[in-house]
């Protein structure tokens, strides 16, 4: 459990900004005590102070994991969001699409989201904004990033991708060895 | 090509009806159907003829017979009704021929033959509506039957020739046990004489309904007469069961034959005094019950027997039964996520048939069908449920997490109660998860994600080492890995794979598991204190035995588990005998309660301090048979890779150490506390010090020994006072170096008084100074075996100053008492645990 860079302090920032913008300060400045990102084999973990101090205590060999496991830097030292921080990102995301049941399982099982599965969007999207997936019932499926703004989406063919997949909660059965 | 040219213009004449215009053919009826229409079927000639035929046969055969009973009639007044009874059947089933009655019987059928005239003609009449009716609708096939009853009844005799020739078959069966069987019968024709005469008085004055009812209550009577007598018989002769033989049993023939085998047994079992087979004992029936079971269940028969001991026979049964049937699949309903009813309607609607699991539950959700895979939906990978066994969710409940509490889950994988435990504390506080496989804590980082539990910190550790990494949680729950007993219908290769090897195994890591557990709790802790023991296993070794070792162990209680249901714990078990207070503990089988067999039970520690095993009287014996085992155990488990033979040669020196802990509860009382650190440690002292005089010692030894032994009995309770002195002292060790030096001192000077002052006396302090000595002088090696006990750095320096003053105290100390600590010190060798330490201590003796 180490602090992270100052390098990738801001790669994380900045892939977190991309999901849910101004909300990353919500996920620092927090009524319920002081939370903070830190680093283990390349992964970030975020976790309350309180925790962390008593994370401290365990040997970093014998640590699995603590607090909400957020994502991994790549050895190309890129920044990539796994599923698991889909607990924090959904209730900030101001970008959402909605799928219609039909195109549900298909996300589910790693597929990009097509036209014709839109059921719903966030109005002035931008093309490649990062948004988060939602089912007609208001279930996070997953997020990824918008293929089309809104205003595109309109007129696209009903096969064009409109929202490219990133990571959906179908990996926690589909690669649960690899979710941390 | 190209198509013909229309020459015809439109006048082409159609050939055949076209392909597709076939017509359908007349329907064709079979010729019954058809040939109804004209009425009865009239007889060929031929047909006619043989009919003829047939029924002159029998007319001759009819008469034949009867000449031959009028010719016996003379002779046999008795049989009399009978013979009448048989031609009077002849002549019925021969319906509507006249020529039955002949002059020859007129005498004797006269008051008869108008009656069966009558319902001849009745029934005849019957007949020919039947006929009509024949079409076959129901109404005429009742009218059938209903007019075969009136015929019945209608025909006096006849009523008592079926029924005597019923009672007639059977008495003739049972002949040859009753000899009182014919007088009866006798009777009964007697009887039937005396009918007809009433029957002939009466004819005017009652209607025929009235006499059928009449007859009817007759026949009614002796039916429930003969059905009392057939009944005493029964039971007289009931269910003799018949042991089977020596080739039976090793040629078993079919499952059901075994079955039926063990029905019999366990009902002989049930009311053994009356049902026992002349010259058996109860032991060969439950040894063929054994056997059988093992056989119809296919367990072994080790874990059968042991089976077979936890349960009534009865109960045996039921238990088997129900551990062939899978447990329904329950859902526990993630409340960080979801309410129960929101999520009960979501799986509703993808076409999930379910239920609320119960009252005692707010969480839990019985599916009895789907027709989506459960554990594949939207809504479980989102988080909202986990599959999860009903009886799972009991350890949680009594554990009861409060919010802000740091919990530990001891054994978490795959985080269902973990998980469960976070829910409940609603995310606050602290959560550890530990599992002590590393690629089963992937599951539980799986589950936590999934589920949204972010005060978690899982972690990979042996759990008996978990003390030393952290301590001082509120709540402790312990789910011990286990033989899986109660869960044999999820894995049935317990039944045969499991023996006392592995129930041993297990006992002994859970032991140390519980106590690692209760080392984590905090008893000082303002809401909890509390430790949670559970297993998914039904053997009283796995359970109550544990928890009765940890209450003899540690500062811990019991206390009700807050489930109001499941059956109490045991309190005696065999030849175990436990502490009352285990009833508070809580059983679940799978044939009782519907879920797996499981325990639960819920620990409060009253205090941090760990105390020295005390011996009271009753637990000597209980010990005896503990502690080799355990021995035993450790030794094995840390040579899991080892051969047989070097298990083998372990055992020698097992059986060593087991004599010496034999006499370890009496040794253990004189000695102060952490006698344990102290021994290995005097026993190096004095060899460096008086190694010429140890031959001279050890002779000494043996003759005195059993006079120490009186004075210590008569001492005990000086003894006492002064131990609990001592566990003030230890305590007190870790607050402050500096009282403690002083404490030591003044207890030192106080034995030396004691020393000086009583000669009896002077054994008991002397050992006690010495004992002292030897803690200081070796505290590394202590620290090294006993982890628990708490020395700290401070203590330690302490007792490296309060050493030297003891030396010079020590220098007083006789020969003969350090004879006698020699003596013990070999003893209490055989208590460590530790293989090195027994080694080097053997290489000493070897060398001295």
């Amino acid at each position: 459990m180490k602090v992270l860079s100052e390098e990738r302090t801001r790669l994380l920032f900045e892939k977190l900004t991309k999901y849910i913008g101004v909300n990353v300060k919500l996920l620092i400045d927090r009524p319920d005590g002081t939370y903070c990102f830190r680093e283990k084999k390349d992964r970030v973990y975020y976790l309350s102070e309180r925790l962390l101090h008593l994370a401290q205590t365990v040997k970093p060999d014998n640590l699995i994991s603590a607090g909400t496991c957020f994502g991994k830097f790549t050895k190309t030292n890129k920044f990539r969001l796994h599923i698991t921080a889909l607990t924090y990102l959904a209730p900030y995301a101001p970008h959402k699409i909605w799928v219609k049941p039909s195109a549900e399982q298909q996300f589910l099982y790693g597929h990009h989201v097509n036209k014709s599965g839109l059921g719903r969007i966030t109005e002035n999207t931008p093309k490649h904004q990062g948004v988060v997936i939602y089912s007609m019932g208001d279930l996070p499926l997953g997020f990824g990033v918008a293929a089309k703004s809104t205003a595109e989406c309109r007129h696209a063919d009903p096969l064009a991708t409109v929202a490219f997949h990133q990571a959906d909660i179908g990996e926690y059965i589909r690669s649960e060895e690899t979710l941390t | 090509m190209g198509r013909k040219a229309k020459f015809t213009d439109g006048t082409k004449v159609k050939k055949g009806p076209g392909r597709k215009a076939r017509k359908q053919a007349d329907p064709v009826f079979r010729k019954e159907l058809l040939e109804t229409d004209e009425g009865p079927k009239k007889m060929s000639h031929r047909q006619k003829q043989r009919a003829a035929r047939r029924a002159k046969k029998k007319t001759e055969l009819i008469e034949k017979k009867k000449a031959l009973k009028q010719a016996k009639k003379g002779v046999l007044s008795a049989q009399k009704p009978e013979t009448k009874d048989d031609t009077e059947k002849i002549s019925e089933s021969e319906d509507d021929s006249p020529k039955a009655f002949t002059d020859d019987n007129k005498e004797w059928l006269k008051p008869r033959k108008k009656l069966s005239k009558q319902v001849k003609n009745k029934s005849s009449s019957d007949g020919e509506s039947d006929d009509e009716d024949m079409s076959g609708s129901d109404d005429g096939q009742k009218n059938k039957k209903t007019s075969s009853e009136n015929y019945k009844v209608g025909t006096l005799d006849d009523l008592f020739d079926d029924s005597d020739k019923e009672t007639d078959d059977e008495l003739s069966a049972e002949d040859k046990d009753t000899s009182a069987t014919p007088g009866t019968k006798m009777d009964y024709d007697s009887d039937s004489s005396q009918d007809e005469d009433n029957d002939k008085n009466d004819d005017d004055d009652l209607l025929p309904i009235e006499k059928a009812n009449i007859i009817l209550k007759k026949k009614q009577k002796l039916q429930s007469k003969l059905a009392d007598e057939e009944m005493q018989l029964n039971i007289a002769k009931q269910d003799v069961f018949a042991f089977p033989t020596e080739e039976e049993m090793q040629n078993p023939t079919s499952l059901q034959d075994v079955h039926q085998r063990i029905k019999d047994v366990v009902a002989v079992l049930t009311d053994f005094s009356r049902l026992k087979e002349e010259g058996r004992s109860r032991c060969e029936y439950t040894d063929l019950l054994l056997k059988d079971l093992c056989i119809y269940y296919s367990y072994n028969e080790f874990f059968m027997e042991v089976l077979m001991q936890i349960f009534p026979v009865q109960e045996l049964i039921e238990f088997l039964e129900a551990s062939e049937v899978q447990r329904p699949v329950t859902l526990r309903t993630n409340s960080l996520k979801t309410r129960r009813r929101d999520l009960a309607q979501a799986l509703i609607n993808r076409g999930v048939n379910l239920d609320p699991v119960g009252k005692w539950s707010k969480v839990g959700l019985v599916v009895y069908s789907s027709t989506v895979p459960i554990g594949a939906t939207p809504e479980y990978l989102a988080g909202h449920y986990i599959i999860q066994g009903a009886s799972s969710f009991l350890p949680v409940m009594a554990l009861a997490p409060q919010e802000n509490e740091r919990v530990l889950d001891m054994c978490a994988a795959p985080g269902g109660k973990a998980s469960h435990i976070a829910a409940i504390m609603k995310n606050t506080g602290s959560l550890f998860a530990n599992d002590a496989n590393k690629e089963r804590t992937k599951a539980i980082v799986g589950n936590f994600h999934r589920l949204g539990v972010v005060n978690s910190v899982i972690c990979n550790y042996d759990g008996r080492q978990f003390p030393d990494v952290i301590k001082g949680f509120d709540r402790v729950l312990l789910d011990a890995p286990c033989t899986g007993t109660g869960v044999i219908a999820k894995d049935p290769s317990v039944k045969t794979t499991k023996d006392q090897k592995d129930i041993q195994r297990c006992f002994n890591l859970q032991r140390q598991l519980l106590l690692a557990a209760i080392d984590c709790c905090n008893a000082k802790s303002s809401t909890g204190g509390y430790i949670v023991y559970s297993t998914c296993s039904i053997l009283p070794e796995e359970n109550e035995w544990v928890v009765n070792y940890a209450l003899k162990r540690r500062n811990v209680k019991l206390v009700p588990t807050g489930l109001d249901f499941g059956t109490e714990g045991f309190i005696k078990y065999r030849h175990h005998r436990f502490h009352p207070s285990l009833k508070l503990s809580r059983r679940f089988y799978p044939h009782a309660h519907n879920m797996d067999g499981f325990f639960v039970a819920k620990l409060k520690k009253f205090s941090n301090v760990i105390p020295e095993p005390m011996k009271d009287e009753d637990d000597e014996l209980e010990e005896n048979t503990e502690t080799p085992k355990e021995n035993g155990h450790v030794d094995i488990e840390l040579e899991s890779k080892g051969d047989v033979k070097q298990i083998a040669t372990k055992i020698s020196p097992e059986i060593k150490n087991d004599n010496h802990t034999k006499k370890r509860p009496a040794l253990s009382q004189e000695s102060a506390p952490s006698n344990k650190k102290k021994k290995p440690n005097q026993l190096i002292n004095i060899k460096s010090g008086a190694k010429s005089t140890e031959t001279k010692m050890e002779n000494a030894e043996t003759s005195t020994s059993g006079k120490n032994k009186k004075k210590r009995n008569k001492k005990k309770s000086k003894q006492r006072l002064q131990e609990s002195q001592s566990d003030v002292k230890t305590v007190s060790g870790d607050l402050s170096s500096s009282n403690k030096i002083s404490k030591d001192v003044n207890s030192l000077t106080e034995e030396k008084v004691s020393l000086s002052k009583v000669e009896s006396k002077n054994s008991n302090a002397l050992a006690k100074s010495e004992l002292d000595k030897g803690k200081v002088i070796t505290k590394r090696n202590k620290k090294k075996k006993n982890k628990n006990q708490h020395n700290d750095k401070q203590e330690n320096q302490a007792r490296t100053d309060i050493k030297k003053i003891k030396d010079n105290v020590a220098m007083d100390v006789s020969k003969k008492i350090k004879k006698k600590q020699k003596k013990k010190n070999k003893k209490q060798i055989g208590k460590l645990h530790n293989n090195k330490e027994k080694a080097k201590l053997q290489r000493k003796k070897h060398a001295a």
